[in-house]
This record gives C-alpha cells, sequence and structure tokens, in this order.
C-alpha cells in the first residue's frame, strides 16, 4: 500500500488466475458446507416447534445467544478443542446459521393460511403428504428469505476464518497478505471478489425462489409497492 | 482452562497501561457508539421519510439488501489503502474501523426504521390525517410511537452488531478488545485470547440485554394489550431481515 504502486496491479491479477480462481472455489465450499449443515439442523429443529411450540423460545434463544458471540471469538475459542481443522471453521459458520434458519423456517410454515392447511386435510391429506405438497411450497418464500440472510452472511464470515490460520484458504487469505505485504491489490482481489461473491449468491437464490413460488410473483410485486 | 482465563482476568497487571481491559473496553465502546450513532443520523431521517412517503421504498431496499452483502472486514481493507492515503495518522486505524462499523450499522436501522412505519395501520394515518393533523405531526405523533419497538428493534441488532464486530479493528491496527484475540493467537496466549473471548461476548450480551429491555419499555402500553395479533410474528422480521453479513 505504499504511493509509489498502483492501487490496482492488473499484471499481478492476470499472473495469478489460478490461484484467485482455486481460492475462490475454497471459499464457497466453506461457505456452502456450512450452509447446508445449518439448514439441515434447522429445518429439523423447525419441525420440532411446528410439533411443540413450547420448543420454540429455547432453540431461539439458544441460537440467539450463539449469534451474540463474535465470530473471531468463536473462532478462536474452538482451536484448542478441533486444532486447525476445517472443523474449526465449520462449526461455528454452521451455528451463526441456525438462528436465522429456525426463526425464517418456522415463521414460514406459519404464514400458511388455516384455511389451506384445513382444505388439505378434508382433501384426506396424511400429514407427511400435507406438509411436502402444501405447507413447504407455501413457505418457500420466507425460508429463502432465510437463505439468502445465512447464505450471504456466511459468505461474509469465512473471510474472518483466515484470520485464525492460514490453511482454510479462501478470500481472506489474499487479503491477510495483502496487509502484510502492503500490497493493495492482493486486498481488493480478496475484498471485492467475497462482495461480488455474497451478491451473486443472493441473486441466484432469488432466482431459485421465482422458480419455485411462480404463483407468488404477483403477490410478491404488489407487496412491494 | 477457565482457571487460567479467570486468573488472566483477575491479574491486576491486566486492569491498567495502554493495553489495560479499562482502555480497551473504551476504545471497543467509543468508536461503536460513534458507529452507531452516525449510522442513525443517516438511516433514521431516511428510513422515516421512506416509510410515511412509500417514496423510493425499492431503492432503499435494495440498498440495504447490497450493504448486508458486504463484509465488515471487506469494508474494512478497502478503506484501509485510501484512508491512509489521505492521513496516514489516522488513517491506519480509526478511519477504517469507523466506517466498516458505520456500514454495518445503516441497513438494520434504515430497513426497521422503513418497515416499522410502513407497517402502521393505513387506517390510523388517514383518520389522523382526517382529523387535521399535519404531516410532520402525523410522523411524530401517531406513526413513531407505534413503530417506535420495531424501529429500536433496528437499532438493537445494529448495535450489537457493531460491539461483536468492531473487534476485526484490531486487525488494522486498532485497539479495543479484538486486540485480546488478535494478540492472543498471534503471541499464542490463550489465556489472553479467552479472556477477550469472554470479554467481547460478555459486552455483546450486555447490549443486546439493555436493548431488549428498552424495547419492552417503548413498546406503547395499547399495542402491548392487544394480545397475539396473527401479523406480530411479521412484524418482528424487519430484524431477522437486517441481520447481516461479516461481523
Amino acid at each position: 500500500m505504499t504511493d509509489d504502486r498502483p492501487l490496482i496491479d492488473w499484471t499481478w491479477i492476470v499472473e495469478h488466475l489460478d490461484d484467485i480462481w482455486f481460492r475462490t472455489g475454497q471459499h464457497l465450499s466453506l461457505a456452502l458446507i456450512s450452509v447446508v449443515a445449518g439448514f439441515a439442523i434447522s429445518f429439523a429443529l423447525a419441525l420440532l416447534v411446528l410439533r411443540d411450540r413450547r420448543a420454540y423460545g429455547p432453540i431461539t434463544g439458544a441460537a440467539g445467544v450463539l449469534y451474540t458471540i463474535p465470530s473471531l471469538a468463536l473462532f478462536a475459542a474452538l482451536i484448542p478443542i478441533t486444532g486447525l481443522s476445517t472443523l474449526t471453521a465449520v462449526i461455528p459458520l454452521t451455528l451463526y446459521t441456525l438462528l436465522i434458519l429456525v426463526r425464517n423456517i418456522v415463521a414460514g410454515f406459519d404464514a400458511v393460511p388455516a384455511e389451506v392447511r384445513e382444505a388439505a386435510d378434508a382433501m384426506g391429506m396424511t400429514r407427511l403428504a400435507r406438509l411436502r405438497r402444501i405447507e413447504l411450497p407455501l413457505a418457500i418464500p420466507l425460508i429463502v428469505a432465510g437463505l439468502r440472510l445465512a447464505t450471504v452472511s456466511t459468505i461474509g464470515l469465512v473471510m474472518v476464518v483466515t484470520l485464525i490460520g492460514n490453511n482454510f484458504g479462501g478470500l481472506g487469505l489474499f487479503i491477510k497478505e495483502g496487509i502484510q505485504a502492503f500490497f493493495a491489490t492482493k486486498v481488493y482481489v480478496g475484498a471485492l471478489l467475497s462482495v461480488g461473491l455474497a451478491v451473486l449468491a443472493d441473486v441466484v437464490l432469488v432466482r431459485v425462489e421465482r422458480g419455485l413460488t411462480p404463483w407468488a410473483r404477483a403477490r410478491a410485486e404488489r407487496a412491494v409497492g | 482452562m477457565i482457571a487460567d482465563t479467570l486468573a488472566w482476568l483477575a491479574d491486576p497487571a491486566h486492569w491498567q497501561g495502554t493495553d489495560g481491559i479499562p482502555t480497551r473496553l473504551v476504545e471497543h465502546v467509543w468508536i461503536s457508539v460513534a458507529a452507531v450513532v452516525v449510522a442513525l443520523a443517516i438511516a433514521l431521517p431516511l428510513g422515516a421519510f421512506i416509510g410515511h412517503t412509500g417514496k423510493g421504498a425499492g431503492l432503499a431496499i435494495n440498498v440495504a439488501n447490497i450493504g448486508r452483502a458486504i463484509p465488515s472486514y471487506a469494508v474494512l481493507v478497502i478503506v484501509l489503502p485510501i484512508s491512509l492515503r489521505f492521513n496516514p495518522d489516522i488513517g491506519l486505524d480509526v478511519i477504517p474501523t469507523f466506517t466498516a462499523m458505520t456500514v454495518l450499522a445503516i441497513p438494520p436501522v434504515l430497513v426497521n426504521a422503513y418497515a416499522g412505519i410502513r407497517e402502521v395501520d393505513r387506517d390510523l394515518v388517514e383518520s389522523a390525517r382526517g382529523m387535521g393533523m399535519r404531516e410532520r405531526e402525523i410522523l411524530t405523533g401517531v406513526e413513531l410511537p407505534i413503530a417506535l419497538p420495531v424501529v429500536v428493534g433496528g437499532i438493537r441488532t445494529a448495535a450489537v452488531q457493531v460491539v461483536a464486530t468492531a473487534t476485526l479493528g484490531a486487525v488494522v491496527a486498532y485497539g479495543g478488545l479484538g486486540r485480546y484475540l488478535i494478540d492472543g493467537i498471534a503471541r499464542n496466549e490463550l489465556d489472553r485470547l479467552f479472556a477477550g473471548v469472554v470479554l467481547v461476548a460478555g459486552l455483546a450480551l450486555l447490549v443486546e440485554g439493555a436493548f431488549a429491555l428498552l424495547q419492552r419499555r417503548l413498546t406503547s402500553p395499547g399495542l402491548r394489550e392487544s394480545g397475539p395479533r396473527p401479523f406480530r410474528r411479521v412484524a418482528e422480521l424487519p430484524r431477522g431481515a437486517s441481520e447481516i453479513a461479516g461481523r
């Protein structure tokens, strides 16, 4: 970051495209593993809440306390237990998704109108069929809203993982190396790509939601205005 | 492990000097308060205007969404090289940390101010207008009091996230409680590291608790006693919807 070098050194970028590509992949896969694991756990917890409402308070309370712990602190706290393994990165990332996901999945199922549920019952649907074919599709907008938040925030958090150990790689490593070497280009490559990755993931999930809920588009457009 | 951490925290040597807990705590709180106050000054009037008039709602949601997607760590390091050229004294630590924390705090405040006011029953606003209230009076006398819990919810999210994320300031030479985490890792001193974890998590939980209390106090009794309304949960969504990236 010395004054004589330009903020963006394009030659460096062109020469290191392989490296950039590799670390972007690392970044994305860490985020993906965490969000998928978080979604699986959250979905199970949400189903538990739907069976027994009393579970909602304790589950979101516990997830809320976890969410409040700073990421850097949680990563650091795991080092003595899991060492510098992938688990040290994935466990906190997964835990952070729980609050957002459980809350949104439950809210999604709650948003299903009671009449619709009764109509499904009247048609003789089993509880499982009702869940899968009626409630789940109607809950998708809020579930995807939760997934968007979880994914975007996880992509941001993966950057922090690098502060704990270099072997996690990801785009955060460019930033770390860039700061250490006072080389702004590396910093910008890491920072801007992670922002781009987050925005891209958000756009993809919006598309997924639109694809899954073609009927909701007209309603959503009215609600925004 | 726990005993070591407690011993570190109890050591009087760690309670004085420029690397002492009081100094670090003040640094941490100072930058957090400054960032949240500036974010409020920007986002509250904007959110209130958008909520009241309905103008620019799409833009506000998009800005908040993009803001949410930008990790604080990224903001920190994007600002750093520029601010360093601009002012070598505070460009290395204060400016990047402050900017990143402000960017982090704006979206939840903006979204909740907008959504809180937007959710106020339009019939209520119309009847206030019918009673001859001016637009400004409607906003301050009707919409804001009703929206207050949601608005404060946004400030709560912002404040907790900022307090938790200000630890990242230590990455760019700023002080604050994050110092103990970064130095603890760098020097391989686990007691220092865990003391930092305890202090930051404790501070964040304290802020969360204080705001939860405040939020309950500020809920108008009329709203509190109306019992479980079907849309209460939806009203809580903006808080979830603004929980942000890259703490």
